[in-house]
Formats: C-alpha cells, sequence, structure tokens
C-alpha cells in the first residue's frame, strides 16, 4: 500500500504539471486571439457599419464592443462570455440604419462545428489503423522492398499540397464519388458518408503519410534499444520480444503520433473544406476572415487553438501515463 | 635541431601531399555522388529558377493581358491555337501566367523565408549566447506562438490586418521564424559552450563578432537544411493561402489563386477530365517544386549528417 502511494505519485504530479502548463497556453492564446480586436485599424465602426451609418449607431457599436472600456476589463468580460459559451454576436448583416438582423456567433459555428467534426472523425476512422498497420509492418520489415514503396509514396504525398491532392482524387474518383460535399443538417447518415468520401480520402492521404512515418520512425527507435536486443540474445520468439518487450513501450509514442496527426488534421481541414465546398467550421472562418467579421474568425481561430492544444496535450499525458518507467519507479 | 627531423608523424606526411581543394572542385565530388532524386530535385529546382527569372522574356504575352475568346481552356474544346493552355474566365493566357505565377510565387516565398530566417536566426543566436531572462522570454513567447496551428494564425492575423503582399510576407515569416528559432537556439547552445568561443569572448570579442564569426560557420550544415524546409513550407502556406483567396491578390498571377480560379470546372470533370487542368496544372507546379527540394534537402541532411558521424 505504501508502495503504491509512492509509484503513483510521480506520474500524478506530472500529469498535473502538464495540465496546468497546457491552461497556461491556453489562456495566453486567448489573450492574442482577444487583442485582434483591440489591433483593429482606427475607426471599425463606421467600415463595418458603412459610411451612412448614423453616429448614434456607430457609438452604439463602439459601446457594444465596448470600446469605451480598458483592454483589462475588457478581455475579463470576454473571457467570461465564452466560458458560458457566448460567443458574441456576428458583424455581417449590420445595417446603417440600425435595424440589427444579425445571428449570433454560436448559432452560426454550432452545426459547422458537428460538421467538421463529422469529417474529422470519418477520416480519423480511416486513417488511423490504416497508418498503424503500415507503420507497423514498414518498421518490421526494414529496408523491404515494401518498407521503401511505402516511404516514397508517403515522402512524395507529404510535400505535395492538399489541394492538389484533392484534384488528383477528383480526377481518379469523380465518377464515383460526388465532388460537391454539400451536406445537410436532416441527410440520413449513408448519404452523409457517400458525400464526405472525396474529402475525407483526401484528408486520409495526406494524414496517413505523416502517421505512417512517425510510426515507423518510432517503431525503429525502440527495436534498436538494447533491452530489446538483450530479449531476442536470451531467445525469445518474435511474438514474444513485439509483445511482450516492445509493444508497452510502444503505446506512448504511437498515442503521441496519433493525437498528434489529429491536431494536423485540424489544419489540413480548412483548404479541403474549402475544395469541395463542405459547410465546415474551416469554410466558415476562410468567410469571415475575408469578409472581416472579426468576432466569427475569432471564435473559429478560438475553437481550432483549443483544439489543437487539448490534443498535444493529451498525447503528452498518454505517453506520461503509459511510460512504463514512471508507472514504476525504483 | 637534429631531435626535430628525426621525429615522424603521418599527418604531417599526408598533409604535404593532400593539397587543398577549393570549394568548387569539393561541391563537383559531392554532386558525382548524389543519388537520382537529388539531381532530379536539383535539375526541377534549376528549372524553376530560370523560369522565375525570365519570366519577361519567357512568356508569350502579358501577366494581365486579356484576350477577346475568353474561358475556353482547350485548343481540344474550341479555344484559340495561339493558347497553348487556353485563357481563363476572363481571357488571360494561362501559360503566361503560369510563368509569372512561377516569378511571383517564388519569389514572395524566397523573401518570406529569408526575412523568416534573418528573425529567427538572430533571435535564436542572441538566446543562445546570452542564456538569462531574454532566452527565458523568447523560449516561452515562442513556444505561445507554436501552439497556435499556423495556418489559422495567419488567417486570423490576415483578418485583422488585410490581404497585402506586405503583410503577408510579414505575417508568414514572423510565424515561421518561430521554427528557425527553435533549432538555431538549440544547435547553436551547443557551439556556444566551445573553448574558441569562449577564447573569443575572453579576447573581447562582441555580441556580433561571436555570432557573426564563431557560431554562425558552425551551424550552417542544419541550417541550410532547414532553409530548404522551411522554403517549401512557406511556399505551400502561401500557396494554400492564395487558394483561399486570402494571400496573393489579382491582377497579380499566382499559383495559388489560379488553382482556385480553375476549380469552377471541377463539377464536370467526370464527364472530361481534362476539365480538371486549369486547376491541376498550377496545384502540380507547387507539388512538383515542394518534391523537389524535398529530394535535394534528403539527400543534403543525409550526406551532412553522415560526415558528422564519421
Amino acid at each position: 500500500m505504501v508502495g503504491e502511494t509512492i509509484t503513483v505519485h510521480p506520474v500524478l504530479s506530472t500529469v498535473l504539471q502538464r495540465l496546468g502548463l497546457g491552461l497556461l497556453t491556453l489562456f495566453f492564446v486567448s489573450i492574442i486571439i482577444f487583442s485582434a480586436i483591440a489591433m483593429l485599424p482606427g475607426d471599425f465602426g463606421e467600415q463595418v457599419l458603412g459610411q451612412t451609418a448614423l453616429p448614434e449607431t456607430v457609438e452604439a457599436f463602439r459601446r457594444e464592443l465596448g470600446l469605451d472600456k480598458p483592454a483589462w476589463i475588457r478581455y475579463i468580460d470576454w473571457i467570461a462570455a465564452v466560458l458560458q459559451g457566448d460567443l458574441g454576436t456576428s458583424f455581417s448583416g449590420r445595417a446603417s440604419s440600425g435595424s440589427d438582423e444579425s445571428r449570433s456567433v454560436v448559432e452560426l459555428v454550432g452545426p459547422r462545428l458537428w460538421n467538421t467534426l463529422f469529417l474529422a472523425g470519418v477520416t480519423a476512422l480511416i486513417a488511423v489503423p490504416l497508418s498503424l498497420f503500415l507503420g507497423i509492418t514498414a518498421a518490421l520489415k526494414r529496408n523491404s522492398l515494401y518498407d521503401r514503396g511505402v516511404n516514397a509514396v508517403t515522402l512524395t504525398t507529404i510535400s505535395f499540397p492538399e489541394f492538389f491532392l484533392a484534384y488528383l482524387l477528383i480526377v481518379f474518383l469523380a465518377g464515383y464519388f460526388p465532388t460537391l460535399a454539400n451536406v445537410t443538417a436532416d441527410m440520413p447518415l449513408g448519404e452523409r458518408l457517400y458525400k464526405v468520401a472525396l474529402p475525407a480520402l483526401t484528408m486520409t492521404l495526406v494524414i496517413v503519410a505523416h502517421m505512417m512515418r512517425m510510426t515507423r520512425a518510432a517503431i525503429i527507435n525502440l527495436l534498436a534499444s538494447p533491452y530489446i536486443e538483450m530479449a531476442q540474445l536470451k531467445g525469445a520468439s518474435k511474438t514474444k520480444v513485439i509483445l511482450k518487450h516492445a509493444l508497452p513501450n510502444a503505446w506512448a509514442p504511437i498515442a503521441t503520433v496519433i493525437a498528434f496527426n489529429l491536431a494536423y488534421l485540424v489544419v489540413g481541414v480548412v483548404v479541403v473544406e474549402v475544395v469541395f465546398v463542405y459547410p465546415g467550421i474551416g469554410q466558415l472562418m476562410v468567410d469571415s476572415v475575408s469578409s472581416r467579421d472579426i468576432p466569427v474568425a475569432q471564435a473559429c481561430a478560438l475553437i481550432f487553438a483549443a483544439t489543437y492544444i487539448l490534443l498535444n496535450l493529451l498525447a503528452d499525458i498518454i505517453g506520461i501515463v503509459t511510460n512504463p518507467r514512471l508507472l514504476h519507479p525504483r | 635541431m637534429s631531435k626535430q627531423e628525426q621525429t615522424y608523424s603521418a599527418a604531417g606526411e599526408v598533409g604535404q601531399i593532400v593539397t587543398k581543394r577549393s570549394w568548387w572542385e569539393r561541391a563537383k565530388i559531392a554532386l558525382r555522388k548524389a543519388p537520382v532524386s537529388a539531381w532530379f530535385g536539383m535539375i526541377v529546382i534549376a528549372f524553376y529558377a530560370f523560369v522565375a527569372i525570365f519570366a519577361q522574356v519567357l512568356a508569350p504575352y502579358g501577366e494581365a493581358d486579356v484576350f477577346s475568346k475568353a474561358d475556353l481552356p482547350w485548343a481540344s474544346l474550341g479555344g484559340d491555337e495561339a493558347h497553348i493552355f487556353g485563357t481563363d474566365q476572363i481571357g488571360r493566357d494561362v501559360l503566361s501566367r503560369l510563368i509569372y505565377g512561377a516569378q511571383n510565387t517564388i519569389g514572395i516565398a524566397l523573401i518570406t523565408t529569408l526575412l523568416s530566417f534573418f528573425i529567427g536566426g538572430a533571435l535564436g543566436l542572441v538566446a543562445a549566447i546570452n542564456r538569462a531572462w531574454l532566452d527565458q522570454l523568447l523560449s516561452r513567447g515562442v513556444d505561445v506562438l507554436m501552439s497556435i496551428p499556423s495556418l489559422i494564425f495567419a488567417l486570423m492575423l490576415l483578418s485583422i490586418f488585410g490581404s497585402s503582399i506586405p503583410s503577408l510576407i510579414m505575417i508568414i515569416a514572423v510565424l515561421d521564424s518561430t521554427r528557425v528559432f527553435r533549432l538555431t537556439r538549440s544547435v547553436a547552445a551547443n557551439v556556444v559552450v566551445m573553448d574558441y568561443v569562449e577564447a573569443a569572448r575572453l579576447r573581447g570579442e562582441g555580441l556580433s563578432w561571436i555570432m557573426r564569426r564563431e557560431i554562425l560557420p558552425n551551424i550552417m550544415p542544419p541550417l541550410v537544411a532547414e532553409f530548404g524546409l522551411r522554403f517549401s513550407f512557406v511556399f505551400l502556406t502561401i500557396a494554400a493561402l492564395s487558394f483561399l483567396g486570402l494571400g496573393i491578390q489579382p491582377p497579380t498571377a499566382d499559383w495559388g489563386s489560379m488553382v482556385r480560379d480553375g476549380s469552377r470546372f471541377i463539377q464536370f470533370v467526370k464527364f472530361d477530365w481534362t476539365l480538371a487542368l486549369p486547376s491541376l496544372l498550377p496545384a502540380g507546379a507547387v507539388a512538383l517544386l515542394t518534391v523537389a527540394v524535398n529530394f535535394v534537402v534528403d539527400w543534403f541532411l543525409h550526406k551532412t549528417s553522415g560526415l558528422r558521424d564519421e
């Protein structure tokens, strides 16, 4: 019992440390994203509402943005609202006459976030098992023809831009799958899957290349370590070496690879959504940036950054929790 | 005197025979041993560089010249024989725009990468030399900047500053310099502790001398390889932003926005695959260059790291 409290302690403290660091990063990132509105050029009120806006309307708009208060109070107000699920009101749809047809950011982001998560989920379901399989088999058959082939193909796809892969897939598969992924909320699952086939496949190609190479490197690194050689030298069978000696140490790098690539997926989704006109959050962010709809862009950036940071944090924590050296300290 | 004549050293004898090879001779020997993929990469890069530099001479028409036969991609589809790759939606010659696109896209990516190396490299060297509060401040700042995906961050900043070429260059250079900073700092940290740096410091050399003359020459190989990787990354980011309509703005010819313009035929690709070519040509131009750069960097990394192991 006494031994157990001692063994759990270093893991827990490291995990708490990482969690603290992750929260701190999120805090700084939220400040950066918040200061976006503070860095806006001079008279943004007139720019959004149009030149014909009444002075009273512009004044009301400025008050809504809180430009009459000091920055740190605005930050506290903003972050408190965000934590309660209120991301503000979109700039678009505001008229100079004062009639307000703008929508709340949550209303805009909500359904699109769900769409993006669906696309990312489908991609992950295909890409994760596939790349783990390719990576592990390539590592075990190192320097074979198979390994070299897989390596050459993935090195090439890594250096391709996402849109090039997307158009290549369109050329080859346009006859079988729709090139417009215009999903709607009330679509049955089967049709939805059929519509997202091409975007999901594009992202799979991008992700698999990265994930497979990282898995392969992690496994090769592991198989080169002295204790694996020791296990082989003492005459353990090949399956036993892999299952009993290599695998417990492999979980951490593999989990890191998966989480890291899911984080990468978050970024890749932007371009792919635009290619296939998929109504996701990446497309929304691009639209809001080109129309300079700052609250929506802020909300999207916050969601992307938070997902990215949390996934990397998750990779860290899985790495710590499954590390045998930390679990069984001497 | 006679004692000195008797001492024999193998290194001394070899030293008499070995003539110091010039930089060009060493480069020629290395090139002869380069694998096919590296040769392929170098030839492609040379071709791109040639097209980019001589775009004004090579292009049959101007960057923004508009012709009456608009929106017909190919001669085979009823386009004009005078335009090999046809004209785009407002009648500009696609081949000319591809050639000018090389100049604009590669030029802007190159300037951005150089700027990002200047910022990241200088700060990284300073952080490695002056390992006090400045190093802590810069490193933690870079940690926070790197925790946001750079494409998302670039989009966010573009929404504030608007899409113009100077702001595009500045934003991407600053975001990308974080990675240069990390690499420079970690490589330079190993060199800073060397005795000759200490000696330079003791004889009173300033910060700038130590950076330029003592450390920089010794960390060049990883930085050169990183330059190739960063260039292709920056190049891809700019192409992606232009594709999203937020990078290089028309009428400047640029591959990313050409892909975007060409995509209007995409619904009809299932009837005739050549309709994908207006998008595939510029996208392929981007892809080929990044593949070529990656091949060369791969070879260079292999070569320099191999030499270090020996």
